[in-house]
């Protein structure tokens, strides 16, 4: 498009001279090559997780496999061990989600709409969890939870999970309301509602797409979360990452190729969840 | 105390009558302070009759938003008193108030039809569905906006974006509407096909309406009446006819169209002329100012259709206040022209509006400017 106007006015004005017109905006050569690197270099382990999945019931792991069979499927969808922690992580996932994203959501949009300087000090506070090394994380959240009675309950799970998860919420909702106009709360205002129903009606269908960005990110984080998992579990409780880690350490279980598998396609297909949104509202 | 409880019965006459005759809004020693060195809102005391179309006016900084807020209830008062009918509204959040508002950004919600958009604050007040589709379809008759009431907002022009707005902030019949320059966003066309609008709506709602603006023309257009905000004060209220012919003080005469301003210094308010440069100008006593006091400082002003231009002083009356002059440039509109001057020694900027058929004057000519001493205002500095 610019190129055609150059050419236009370089006629008008001049008598033709030869002009060659470069195209500016083309991505070069070298960053194309070295996007695809990296883009290979991440998608590359999937591409290996998933076919290892299909591999036969064979005690060592194999790449590529050597027979095609849904055998270790097979097994993971009978074990009770295996489909009841899928099950537990499901559980503990959505409702730390939840949780998180009730607590990150109320946090953002106090911290948005208070004055001064605070905001920024507590929200860096909330974000430590992010940054904090997991074992600091496992060992300090086992410590509190044995004196609470906590460790190896569901309770326990949703409340450590939703405490890693709430940042993200914190993040999305905080970014969702850079954008939120704050005159709308005086128009409802005026309007007859209280700050509430304000909250209900304006406020949280504006920001629903950072909540749900947020909930989907805690759900995430919950479901592959291993290293405080491993802290809080009992033998009545273990979740997927638990149980997959057992089943290398304790006893030598092929299946979790067959659990790896469903993980990253259970984890892609909720990460994609907003792009279909998305995609969806624009066509 | 006899007062206060007068005006409670009159609240009860006057809100059995509804929106139809409209809320009295009362400002007693309204202050606002933001520990700014000035307070932005400085003790004002204002009573705005019910029904009655009243525009704060005033330079940008100088209190009118703020003055608004504390009426919504957006703004805590520091001190003083907003009484809507009688009644002390001070400690009602803004959704318990009754009061709509329009913003100059609109602030439809985005994510409703222009219909729910409408409809909101019914639905906030639990009203019947039917009652709810009868009482949107006659406000979007009346801003004219029928048809669209499935759009959403960003497929509507600036206008009819607005327009929706205050079918929103009348739909349920407001005690008062409050106006925050709600044509501030919109082009000038537009604008005064607008003011047309609000001023038709005012006259068939009937209720209050409180216009906030820094448009002088706007202002004149609108109002019944006009409070001028000066530094978070009121510097002077009165029908803009009354403003524009008889400001107080200097202030209210350059805010309010074009004036001669001639700078006095100190006079006493009962002389009968007064000096400047070498000329001796009479001084009629209806048109000096309250506000004029021997300790302040004191200017002439008169407005551009009040002075004449002469080419020399033999054709000055003997009763007319005269200046000399150079004409500087002269404007061609229409039906008249105007004069630009530069008066006396001092040579002030100075304009005259004359007829386009009197007589010739060149750019550069040596000329006697003269008024009547009715035609011009001895005001405050
Ligand atoms: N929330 C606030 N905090 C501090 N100062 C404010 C605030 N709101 C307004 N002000 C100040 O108060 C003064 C009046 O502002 P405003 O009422 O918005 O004026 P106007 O509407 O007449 O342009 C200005 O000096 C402004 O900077
Ligand atoms: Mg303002």
């Amino acid at each position: 498009m610019a190129a055609t106007l150059g050419e236009t006015r370089t006629a008008q004005a001049a008598p033709p001279k030869k002009l060659k017109i470069k195209p500016v905006d083309a991505i070069p050569l070298w960053l194309r090559t070295l996007a695809a690197i990296v883009g290979v270099y991440f998608i590359l382990p999937t591409f290996i997780v998933i076919p290892m999945g299909f591999g036969g019931a064979t005690t060592t792991f194999k790449f590529p496999p050597e027979e095609f069979s849904v055998k270790l499927f097979e097994n993971f969808f009978t074990n009770p061990a295996w489909i009841g922690s899928l099950g537990k992580s499901a559980l503990v996932g959505v409702l730390a989600a939840l949780v998180a994203s009730t607590f990150g959501t109320a946090a953002a949009v106090g911290l948005h709409f208070l004055p001064g300087r605070l905001p920024t000090l507590v929200r860096t506070l909330l974000m430590i969890p992010l940054v904090t090394p997991s074992i600091i994380l496992a060992v300090s959240i086992y410590v509190s939870f044995l004196q609470w009675h906590l460790t190896g309950s569901l309770p326990g799970y949703v409340v450590a999970h939703a405490a890693i998860g709430l940042p993200y919420v914190l993040v999305s909702v905080t970014a969702a309301l850079s954008s939120f106009d704050s005159t709308l709360l005086r128009a409802s205002a005026s309007l007859g509602a209280s700050p509430w129903r304000s909250f209900v009606t304006v406020t949280a269908p504006l920001i629903s797409k950072g909540i749900g960005t947020g909930a989907l990110f805690a759900f995430v984080t919950s479901f592959d979360e291993v290293v405080i998992a491993l802290y809080l579990r009992s033998p009545m409780f273990q979740t997927l990452p638990v149980q997959m880690y057992n089943s290398v350490t304790v006893e030598i279980d092929s299946t979790i190729a067959a659990s790896s598998s469903l993980m990253v396609i259970i984890v892609s297909l909720i990460l994609f969840i907003p792009q279909f949104a998305r995609a969806k509202k624009t066509s | 105390m006899t007062q206060l409880s007068q005006s409670n019965s009159e609240t009860f006459a006057a809100a059995s009558l509804a929106a139809k005759s409209g809320t009295e809004v009362r400002l007693e020693g309204v202050t606002k302070d933001f520990g700014l060195a000035k307070p932005a809102v400085d003790d004002i005391t204002l009573r705005i009759e019910p029904g009655e179309f009243m525009t704060l006016l005033g330079p940008s900084g100088s209190g009118k938003t703020t003055t608004l807020n504390l009426i919504a209830g957006f703004e805590v008062l520091t001190k003083g008193q907003v009484l809507l009918n009688g009644q002390d509204v001070g400690a009602l959040p803004p959704h318990k108030r009754n009061l709509g508002m329009l913003f100059q950004n609109y602030a439809l919600f985005p994510h409703m039809s222009v219909y729910d958009n409408v409809a909101y604050p019914l639905r906030e007040r639990k009203t019947a569905k039917d009652e709810i589709q009868r009482r949107v379809g006659e406000v979007l008759e009346l801003v004219q906006l029928v048809g669209r009431d499935k759009h959403l907002p960003k497929q509507l022009s600036g206008g009819q974006q607005q327009r929706v707005a205050l079918a929103r902030a009348i739909v349920f019949n407001p005690k008062v509407l409050l106006l925050d320059e709600p044509l501030g966003a919109l082009d000038r066309n537009l604008r005064g096909a607008l003011q047309l609008e609000i001023r038709r709506i005012h006259r068939e709602v009937g209720s209050t309406f409180v216009f906030v603006t820094h448009d002088q023309d706007e202002a004149m257009n609108l109002s019944d009446r006009i409070a001028l905000f000066n530094e978070g004060e009121i510097e002077q209220v009165g029908a803009p006819e009354e403003l524009y012919a008889r400001p107080e003080t200097l202030f209210t005469a350059k805010f309010l169209g074009d004036s001669n301003v001639f700078h006095l210094g100190k006079v006493s308010p009962i002389d009968n002329a007064v000096a400047w440069e070498d000329e001796r100008w009479a001084v009629d006593a209806n048109t000096v100012s309250p506000k004029v006091a021997s300790d302040r400082g004191s200017a002439l002003v008169v407005r551009p259709e009040g002075v004449s231009v002469s080419k020399n002083r033999s054709e000055v009356p003997p009763d007319a206040n005269a200046v000399k002059a150079t004409i500087l440039d002269i404007e061609y509109l229409g039906s008249y022209r105007t004069l630009v001057l530069a008066l006396g020694d001092a040579r002030l900027n100075g304009r005259a509006r004359i007829d386009a058929q009197s007589s010739d004057f060149s750019l550069g000519e040596e000329v006697v400017a003269w008024w009547r001493p009715y035609r011009q205002r001895l005001v405050a500095e």
